[in-house]
């Protein structure tokens, strides 16, 4: 049968993409210094598991990166080898290539095989050339130096207590074992691997065939029963099998030419299964529970012979004190039974039906406010509990969309560890509300520039360590991500204790710049001005940060959002950046404006203040509109019902309303005829369902059913402020 | 009555790819996330074989393997591992534990019907 594989791939990259991020974030964690064997054990579940998935789907370069990775990482957690730095950081390096790899075969990029080659030789390099003597996995041809293990298997053989007596002497002494066997149903090509295979366990003596079928042997050996046995069960029938101890001798009898013989095969052992076209993959134990007792077609006995090969590793397998129990954090897993994998189409789709919902629900109950509260009074209480439930229906699918913060917040450990490396400062980043729920959208919108201001505290922020101690600070700086509710709204801060921005020199490089400063101005507005475009204090530029570009664009990012970004600092102590951001993009808190007989929405977040100005306050400026003093400012009046040729209900700027608005740094008064209240209105894109309007970037449906257009509020003081020039 | 069999691996992907091979081939297949959740499906539902995993978080393989051997119906339950090209160690410590026999992964669906049907047929 065929299977379409193709069908698992993007579960595959799913599942590997949260692997290598569980990976990555066990090994920030680990300590070199006294590694958690749990934590090394998940990293190599982790590595194994993507080794598995990529070998059965057939992505071979992912396999091979994770074979070595694997290779390492075993003999770390069997303390083998002792973790070192470097090694964390080939780690991370393969576990950046294996993300690459990854977004190849998901045809988003392509990863460089030199890298991967060069990564790969260095984790060989790193798992042999500190290799502890002791156990050495590649002794191929017999068992010289095995302990014995301690397998307590009923496999049916006469002499069992004999030769586990005979075992534990085993480490001087040679055994020799009398064999005898059927080949039965065995091909020759067969029987004779199996002999080729004997004679790598000891020097074989004696070999008597009876009728051809039946064989009677001696084999002296170095290797236990165990192996003898599984060597031989492996191919031949349990049931036609005989294995006793004869002798015990510590001296070989006879060194045959069949030794030497037999040597070709020693130390190909573990790639002789991957050149083996028709191993079958499988075998059973013999006297196992179960076992197939008929297990005897000429397929698999053929190709079951290399299995034998891999029988020189073993001596690895009894080093192992410390067999890795899995008990703990089963956090993924649980996760996966607990949920399930959704289009966000499906879910935004649903999200736009509740809108309408809701709509709809308004409608109804603004038509049955109307009616006679004690003639209908039954329907009245239906439609309350109506309201109750499709509000209880928006927020429960609304969380549909919400991620936890985490999903961020865990890129910055690697981004910190980096950059302080590369910088030579020791920083310790510290995240607090992880939990904290946002919509999708968001975030994946706030992860550059939260990355931004993250490695602005680092470069700018955080002192190096002599410069700490000398100001009494502890030489490791500290990096706090903070995320929380507040409101309405979602608040992120990113805060470090270093030096704080300077007054001074962000002032003198204003002045420098010829922006429009004085001494005169207030810290908050001194700080703004970093976000003015090209602005950067930094005495030099380096390959981090200092260019000046960033911060311009990390507000308007954030202002994209519908959200704003504040920042406290205090020379000397420290700087505090917080965005404020709406939990959701599909959700808006907006005021809403009449001009006429027409209602608009203005997002909130660009709203300063509204106001009704005096007749004094007005002043027309010849051939550039006019001009509102709000505080000593002279701010341009966007008369709406210009923009958009409405007939208002008042004319005069003082009759009516101003909403002070604020964009991209910009001021403008907006002039409407009445304000009429603060809502939360479901976005509708203006663009999917019409076209792109200038000046308006969506629109609504209020609760009378009446649409009403969102202003693009930047937008519009932007185009007022090139008319104002 | 169709056999059912008990898919146990963390690794979501082989795991699905497991069930729906042998869902093809008309085995029911019971999924099991780890060696915890095997163990608590094998104590509601009496299965024809088990696939397992070893490297698995909360509980690996080879510790299922020992605990199911110790629930009377699961004494004589063919139980089959999946190890990798070089896990000899595994094998062994997987017959210690009472498996029937070993898979070597990664496997494509062929081999696994193949196997399977050598032991329950």
């Amino acid at each position: 049968m065929s299977t379409d594989l193709e069908q698992f791939y993007e579960i595959f990259f799913e599942e590997s993409s949260e692997l290598l991020a569980d990976m990555e974030a066990c090994l920030l964690r680990l300590d070199v210094n006294s590694p958690d064997l749990e934590d090394l054990n998940a990293i190599f579940r982790a590595a194994h598991s993507i080794k598995g998935g990529a070998g059965t789907f057939g992505f071979t370069d992912m396999t091979e990166m994770t074979h070595m990775l694997e290779t390492l990482l075993d003999r770390l957690r069997k303390g083998e080898l002792a973790v070192r730095s470097e090694m964390v950081d080939a780690f991370l390096r393969a576990g950046d290539v294996i993300k690459a790899q990854l977004a190849g075969h998901r045809g988003e990029g392509e990863a460089d095989p030199a890298v991967a080659a060069e990564v790969c030789e260095e984790l060989k390099k790193l798992s042999d050339e500190t290799q502890v003597p002791a156990p050495s996995e590649t002794v191929a041809d017999s068992g010289i130096g095995m302990k014995a293990i301690p397998v307590e298997t009923d496999i049916g053989v006469s002499s069992n207590v004999a030769i586990s007596e005979a075992v534990s002497e085993r480490d001087v002494a040679k055994l020799t074992f009398r064999i005898e066997f059927s080949s039965s149903g065995m091909g020759d090509a067969a029987v004779e691997n199996l002999f080729a295979n004997l004679k790598r366990l000891g020097s074989l003596g004696d070999i008597t065939s009876v009728g051809g079928k039946d064989h009677k042997l001696k084999l002296t050996t170095a290797s236990n029963e165990e192996d003898v046995w599984e060597t031989l069960a492996f191919v031949v029938d349990p049931a036609n099998l005989k294995i006793e101890v004869a002798t015990q001798c510590v001296v070989e009898p006879h060194s045959s030419d069949e030794d030497s013989a037999a040597e070709p095969f020693a130390g190909e052992d573990e790639f002789s299964i991957a050149s083996m076209p028709p191993a079958p993959g499988y075998g059973f134990f013999p006297g196992a529970p179960a076992a197939p007792k008929d297990f005897d077609d000429s397929e698999s006995q053929l190709s079951s012979t290399p299995q034998q090969n891999i029988h020189g590793n073993k001596n690895e397998t009894q080093n192992v004190t410390n067999k890795p129990s899995s008990k703990v954090s089963a956090s993924a897993s649980a996760s996966e039974t607990s949920s399930i994998r959704v289009s966000i189409e499906k879910v935004d789709q649903m999200i736009n039906l509740v809108g309408e919902l809701v709509i709809t629900q308004a409608m109804l109950a603004q038509t049955a406010s109307q009616l006679d509260p004690v003639v209908f009074e039954k329907l009245l209480s239906g439609m309350s509990q109506l309201e109750r439930n499709t509000r209880d229906l928006q927020e429960s699918v609304m969380s549909i969309r919400m991620m936890p913060i985490s999903f961020v917040f865990s890129r910055y450990p690697r981004v910190v560890r980096d950059l302080a490396a590369k910088l030579n400062k020791r920083v310790e980043l510290k995240t607090v509300g992880e939990n904290t729920e946002l919509d999708k959208g968001l975030i994946e919108k706030i992860a550059d520039p939260l990355t931004h201001l993250v490695r602005n505290s680092l470069d700018h922020g955080i002192e190096v360590a002599e410069k700490r101690i000398a100001a009494g600070k502890p030489a490791q700086g500290t990096i706090t991500l903070r995320a929380f509710h507040q409101g309405g709204s979602i608040v992120i801060e990113v805060s470090d204790d270093g030096a704080g921005l300077n007054r001074g020199k962000i002032l003198a490089k204003a002045k420098e710049r010829g922006l429009p400063v004085s001494d005169g101005m207030s810290d908050q507005e001194v700080w703004l001005l970093i976000f003015e475009a090209g602005f950067s204090t930094a005495d030099i530029v380096t390959d981090v940060s200092g260019r000046g570009v960033g911060m311009d664009v990390v507000k308007r990012n954030i202002q994209s959002m519908g959200g704003r970004i504040d920042i406290e600092s205090a020379l000397g102590v420290g700087t505090r950046i917080s965005i404020r951001l709406p939990l959701t993009l599909a959700i808006l808190d907006g005021l809403s404006v009449a001009v006429g007989d027409q209602m608009f929405i203005v997002p909130l977040n660009y709203i300063i203040e509204s106001m009704q100005p005096t007749a004094n306050d007005i002043k027309t400026v010849s051939g550039h509109g006019r001009v509102v003093q709000v505080r000593g400012e002279y701010l341009p009046v966007i008369a709406l019902h210009e923009v958009f040729n409405l007939h208002p209900n008042v004319t005069a700027v003082h009759e009516g309303i101003l909403v002070i608005l604020e964009a991209e740094g910009h001021k403008a008064a907006l002039f409407v005829d009445d304000l009429i209240g603060q809502h939360q209105v479901v976005i509708k894109s203006l663009e999917s369902n019409y076209r792109r309007v200038q000046g308006v970037s969506g629109a609504t449906i209020m609760g009378d059913g009446k649409v009403a257009l969102i202003l693009d509020t930047a937008a519009l003081v932007l185009a007022c402020q090139q008319e104002m020039v | 009555m169709a056999k059912t069999i008990l898919a146990v691996d963390d690794s979501a992907s082989i795991r699905q790819m497991v069930a729906f091979t042998l869902k093809g081939a008309g085995y029911e297949v019971i999924q099991a996330v780890d060696g915890q959740d095997a163990l608590d499906k094998a104590n509601y539902h009496q299965v024809n074989l088990v696939l397992t995993d070893i490297n698995m978080p909360r509980m690996d393989g080879l510790k299922l393997l020992e605990l199911l051997r110790k629930l009377a119906h699961y004494k004589n339950i063919p139980i089959l591992i999946l190890t990798t090209e070089s896990g000899d160690e595994i094998k062994a410590k997987g017959r210690a534990a009472g498996a029937t026999g070993w898979l070597v992964k990664p496997f494509d669906p062929k081999r696994l019907l193949e196997v399977i049907g050598k032991v329950i047929g």
